[in-house]
């Protein structure tokens, strides 16, 4: 039984009441937050997550409302049987009670959500400081991509999680809870996205200088335009002519990077293909403008620091330019 | 003496010249240092750890500067990362543990009516090896090489040398040396609590406050142990590049943050027990009566301990654990709330049927209840797994450990302050300022970490140096920043009222009206911290025994004189106090001092590489402690026994299980023990990670032969040692000497079979984890056998010295209890290692 899924329409109006005062409250971040689910889990947690702060907040209130009340009572109030009596029911029984039913109930929610051979895998993996991500289709060609992770709406889909040089995790507040990619272990994590936008995820394992600028975007697409996408995706092929093309050739950007339809298939950095897709540059961080571009290639660590890529100081404005136009797509 | 001689003032008078002469502080610039006594000790350690509490709470203004607005840029990157971790690693090492062991330093003696704790030249060694690790440790910060890693330190980020730098050496080396302190301080306390109580003080009438000391200091032996096997194995990767945590060697980063937690979760019972213990003597005394529920509150602290050990995995619940395992440790998880829950009710119980007078004390621990009951029920709310998968990690966890440490640490240690500032200092503190100081950190408190539940849950991850605006999470962030400092006011004002304290008149004595012991203290200053050891018949004896502090003052209770000009307290039994001996206590000294700067040498040299001057520094440290010990344990005193007043008639010697000393070398073994099943549980650990462990191609080595070999032997020399405990105590020296060289040479063979195993086969311990954790087990093991070696010749020499008789043994009687525990080691060493892969 995942116990909400069958959830009555007052339950659900309910929530999403409670859901809607606290982001009113707090502001109106929906893009990367647990309140604010697009996913089967996360929806789930949040109605958990009610039900707990609600029972948390009654019990906090109800032990204040007793010191209060212990405090100006006069001496002798409680007897002394009376006072060992308190201490059994308030203070063993009732928390007994409380937390076995606490434990029933959450119990089935720890069940993960049920997969098969047949559902859409998504390897991702983490590095200092980037999301290496492949696409894996069941009967079909895998597809590598990375720093953003698409899921179609509706259909279970298994991420599988490692990391090659440190611990980081894996953290889509609005679509599930989060899991830890730890070297030398795989990981899965299986979602179910309910409704179709764009969301942010992070990592939440502190993993070096930059961790805190260690996002990804994630869209969340209707099923068949996912399966548009994918198809074009794995279709997509870069020029490997052009002032831009010639320039990323030159400056060895292919040691470290993939572009398809181009000689450079290394894996070192992040899969550049559908860069010019992509909503956001360096993990997350910046708007991928030609300008931010070629700032961001001329000198990384200024915008990330820590990154593994090499500063590009001595390229001329014009050149990063070229590249960053060449990765964007832009004649 | 009869109550008779005690009725003569001037007999009175002359007792309490001799006492105070023996208990007279050192004086001078330099040798007021050399001071053991518990009052002065315990009072630099507590000062000491409020110092790194403050500096650690700067630490966390700064970060709130930082975080205050978005995409700031206040603080770099790289100085953030060391702010979190050494601010973590501060409070929690240099703050919280040594705080709750300095008060216990400062209060235990008096709240069992105790002369001093039995070793107070170690209480001296744990302090000067606390202020030189904590200055090691937080002063790296202001050359910019802090720890960096997080408080945590997950390999492999800390531990691949590429990506981290001298910080995580120093994390690792400087806070072991601390960890080294704090266990040290813990068998102080345990034994100070099983041995030293007052005549009548059965366990049962024991003030809770003791009993905490004692389940906390238990829980210390066993919680710090598995941490410093982890800095062993961590030092050993990030040094000699060992692979125990590197995967692509058979290691597992996974086995780092077993140990950590294994440790770190009984660490939040550990400092959190200790203030529940502050409000069992605030809260009787301010509600005017007896505790209500006494056997609950032991029951639960001794449960909440036991529980505490079995909640670890729930801070590894995102780590991809079987779910069958997460359902367990959310169970026991949930369940640690129970024993809370007792103990937070007999507390209203209490209070409920007394009558509470609302004073400067009573507020902060109601205040500090209701902010941690918050912090529990978020507790509660994270125990629950599919919930931490969304917030762990993230700010709401930020904000429940901080509900957790500011009502279940801080607060209740500023209720202490407030109550206890009058036993120590004679002078009460200021109610007004108290008060405002109060609602300040109370509010500040609130406003700084209330916001941080809805931060995280809206996405913001832990240890981050900046957030993006687009999150639209600016406004909670810049509350909690303008809460943080709002808190620190309160910080402040406390600070000045401290100082304004030499200037207020001395307060009468007992001034709260307690009814626990510790209150027999004078507002003046007298150092021999009791004047006569009570006979106590109640847990309240000030409030039920007639006119109890006049008999004490009078001399009238036991060991009231210092006749023969040495400081002394009373040996009780265990369970029923029955006093059984008087023990003279160490003296003011400089060796706890120099031992702990050359221990403390062997770790901040070896930080920096410099293994020479590091072993060079060793062997200072071995002859330090065998030259302390020498000179100033085990004395055989000048005469068999001594009056301590109605009658009685006590020895001055005691050795093997009735004595101190026998207590702290068991007690020490047991933490040595649960070390080194940190160190066998990572061989198993590797084992069940891996298909094939060991490896097929490495499985031929250590063989059987020398493992085998190296156990027998082994058990040999254990039972030579036992042998020649028996034919000394029968007055057979000779033999006994013989044996004791017998045991030697077994000693030294055991050992170096037990090297010569991996030797021998050629195991390359780089290679793979299973060579490296084969080294491991077999170093550790040779290396406690040429402890043995050691400890043999010292008690042989000790014979022929003439320092150790038939009758005088408690060297020989300690040692055998070191050697019983490396017989259980050497078998479980080399069973392991030489049998287990014929098995597996």
């Amino acid at each position: 039984m995942r116990w909400q899924r069958e959830a009555t329409g007052t339950r659900v109006r309910l929530r999403r009441l409670a859901a809607t005062a606290i982001l009113l409250i707090t502001g109106c971040n929906r893009h990367q937050s647990a309140l604010a689910p697009f996913g089967a889990e996360a929806d789930d947690t949040l109605s958990l997550t009610i039900v707990l702060a609600s029972g948390a907040a009654v019990i906090a209130l109800g032990v204040v409302l007793l010191v209060w009340n212990a405090s100006r009572a006069r001496e002798h109030a409680l007897s002394e049987s009376g006072g060992l009596r308190l201490v059994l029911w308030a203070g063993a029984i009732f928390p007994t009670v409380v937390l076995t039913v606490l434990l029933l109930f959450a119990l089935p929610a720890m069940r993960p959500l049920p997969e098969s051979d047949a559902d859409l895998r998504i390897q991702v993996e983490g590095e200092q400081f980037w999301w290496r991500v492949r696409y894996a289709p069941p009967g079909a060609a895998p597809l590598m991509a990375a720093n953003e992770v698409r899921v179609p709406v509706g259909r279970t889909v298994v991420f599988e999680l490692t990391a090659t040089d440190v611990i980081h995790s894996f953290w889509i507040p609005g679509l599930a809870g989060k899991m830890d990619m730890i070297p030398g272990r795989t990981n899965q994590l299986v979602v179910r996205a309910t409704k179709p936008g764009t969301f942010r995820g992070v990592c939440t394992e502190f993993c070096g200088l930059s961790h805190a600028l260690m996002a990804f975007d994630v869209i969340a697409m209707e099923p068949a335009a996912f399966d548009a996408w994918l198809a074009e995706a794995r279709r997509t092929e870069r020029a490997s002519s052009g002032r831009g093309a010639q320039a990323f050739d030159r400056r060895g950007c292919g040691a470290c990077h993939a572009i398809a339809g181009t000689p450079h298939h290394a894996v070192i950095g992040p899969d550049l293909t559908h860069y010019s897709e992509r909503l956001t540059l360096g993990a997350g961080i910046l708007e991928p403008t030609v300008a931010n571009t070629a700032a961001f290639i001329r000198d990384p660590s200024a915008f990330k620091p820590g990154a593994r890529m090499p500063a590009y100081a001595a390229m001329p404005q014009a050149e990063a330019e070229a590249i960053a136009r060449y990765l964007k797509g832009a004649p | 003496m009869s109550l008779h001689e005690q009725d003569d003032p001037e007999l009175r008078r002359a007792q309490e010249e001799r006492l105070r002469a023996v208990w007279d502080s050192p004086k001078g610039l330099f040798l007021k240092w050399t001071d053991t006594n518990n009052d002065a000790v315990g009072a630099w350690y507590t000062l000491t750890a409020f110092g790194f509490m403050l500096f650690a709470g700067v630490l966390g203004l700064l970060m709130r500067a930082q975080l205050a607005v978005p995409d700031n840029d206040l603080v770099e990157p790289g100085t953030f990362n060391q702010l979190f971790t050494l601010h973590g690693s501060m409070m929690m090492f240099l703050f919280a543990v040594p705080m709750f062991e300095a008060v216990s330093i400062v209060l235990l003696p008096q709240l069992l009516g105790a002369r001093d704790l039995p070793f107070p030249r170690l209480s001296a060694f744990g302090y000067w090896s606390f202020l030189l690790g904590g200055v090691f440790v937080s002063g790296s910060i202001f050359f910019d090489v802090a720890p960096d890693g997080g408080w945590f330190m997950y390999p492999p980020l800390t531990t691949r040398t590429d990506l981290s730098g001298l910080g995580a050496d120093i994390w690792m080396l400087g806070l072991s040396f601390i960890e080294v302190s704090s266990v040290a301080a813990a068998v102080e306390l345990i034994v100070g609590v099983l041995k030293c109580r007052p005549p009548g003080m059965r366990l049962n009438l024991m003030p809770l406050y003791a009993w905490y000391i004692l389940v906390v200091a238990v829980m210390i032996l066993f919680a710090f142990p598995p941490l410093i096997a982890g800095d062993v194995l961590f030092e050993m990767e990030r040094l000699l590049d060992w692979p125990f945590f590197d995967a692509a060697r058979g290691g597992d980063p996974l086995l780092w943050q077993h140990l950590f937690w294994i440790f770190g979760h009984p660490e939040v019972y550990i400092v959190f027990l200790p203030s529940i213990a502050l409000f069992a003597m605030l809260v009787p005394t301010f509600s005017q009566r007896h505790l209500l529920g006494y056997p609950w509150i032991v029951l639960a602290a001794v449960g909440t301990a036991f529980l505490s050990f079995g909640l670890w995995v729930h801070h590894m619940f995102t780590t991809g654990l079987p779910k069958i395992s997460l359902a367990f440790f959310s169970a026991a998880s949930e369940a640690v709330a129970i024993p809370t829950a007792v103990q937070i009710f007999v507390f209203i119980a209490t209070m409920w049927a007394g009558r509470v007078i609302w004073s400067t004390p009573m507020l902060y621990a109601a205040g500090s209840l209701a902010i941690f009951v918050i912090g529990g029920l978020t507790g509660v709310m994270v125990a629950v797994a599919p919930f931490d998968w969304q917030a762990h990690d993230t700010y709401f966890i930020v904000a429940h450990l901080h509900y957790v440490m500011i009502g279940g640490t801080l607060m209740p240690l500023f209720a202490g302050l407030y109550y206890y500032w009058p036993l120590i200092t004679g002078k009460k503190l200021s109610d007004r300022l108290g008060r405002i100081a109060f609602w300040l950190l109370f509010v500040g408190a609130n406003v700084t970490f209330f916001p941080m539940h809805l931060s995280g849950l809206e996405g913001m991850p832990r240890r981050v140096f900046t957030y993006p605006a687009e999150l639209g999470i600016d406004g909670l962030n810049l509350a909690s920043s303008i809460g943080a400092y709002i808190f620190a006011a309160g910080a402040a004002l406390i600070c000045i009222d401290l100082a304004l304290s030499p200037r207020r008149a001395l307060a009468e004595r007992n001034p709260w009206n307690a009814g626990t012991l510790e209150w027999l203290a004078h507002p003046q200053d007298e150092h021999w911290g009791i004047r006569s050891i009570p006979l106590v018949e109640s847990r309240y004896p000030i409030w039920d025994q007639q006119d109890f502090m006049r008999k004490v003052d009078e001399g009238r209770y036991f060991l009231p004189d210092a006749e023969e000009g040495r400081r002394e307290t009373i040996v009780t039994t265990v369970l029923d106090a029955r006093p059984i001996a008087v023990i003279r206590l160490g003296t003011p000294s400089w060796k706890p001092m120099m031992t702990a700067f050359a221990l403390g040498g062997v770790f901040i040299l070896t930080t920096y590489h410099l293994y020479w001057l590091a072993l060079l520094s060793g062997i200072a440290t071995l002859a330090m402690v065998l030259w302390w010990l020498w000179t100033g344990t085990a004395e055989i005193p000048e005469k068999e026994s001594k009056p301590i007043g109605h009658g009685m008639e006590m020895p001055l010697y005691l050795s093997g299980s009735s004595a101190p000393g026998w207590w702290a070398m068991f007690i020490t073994m047991m933490a040595d023990a649960t070390a080194f099943s940190g160190l066998v549980f990572g061989y198993y650990f590797f084992w069940t990670k891996h298909e094939d462990f060991p490896p097929p191609e490495l499985a031929s080595a250590p063989g059987v032969f020398w493992p085998m070999v190296a156990l027998a032997v082994g058990l040999a020399a254990w039972l030579l040692t036992v042998a020649a405990r028996e034919c000394n105590a029968k007055g057979r020296i000779g033999t006994a000497r013989g044996l004791l060289v017998a045991g030697i040479a077994a000693s030294m063979i055991s050992g170096l079979a037990g090297i010569a195993g991996p030797w021998t086969t050629g195991m390359e311990p780089t290679l793979h984890s299973y060579p490296a954790i084969v080294w491991t087990l077999a170093i550790w093991t040779s290396v406690h056998a040429a402890i043995a070696v050691i400890m043999l010749g010292y008690a042989l020499a000790r014979s022929l010295a003439g320092k150790m008789t038939p009758r005088y043994d408690a060297d020989l009687r300690n040692v055998t209890v070191y050697m019983h525990f490396l017989a259980l080691t050497t078998v479980v060493t080399y069973a392991t290692i030489g049998l287990f892969p014929e098995l597996a």
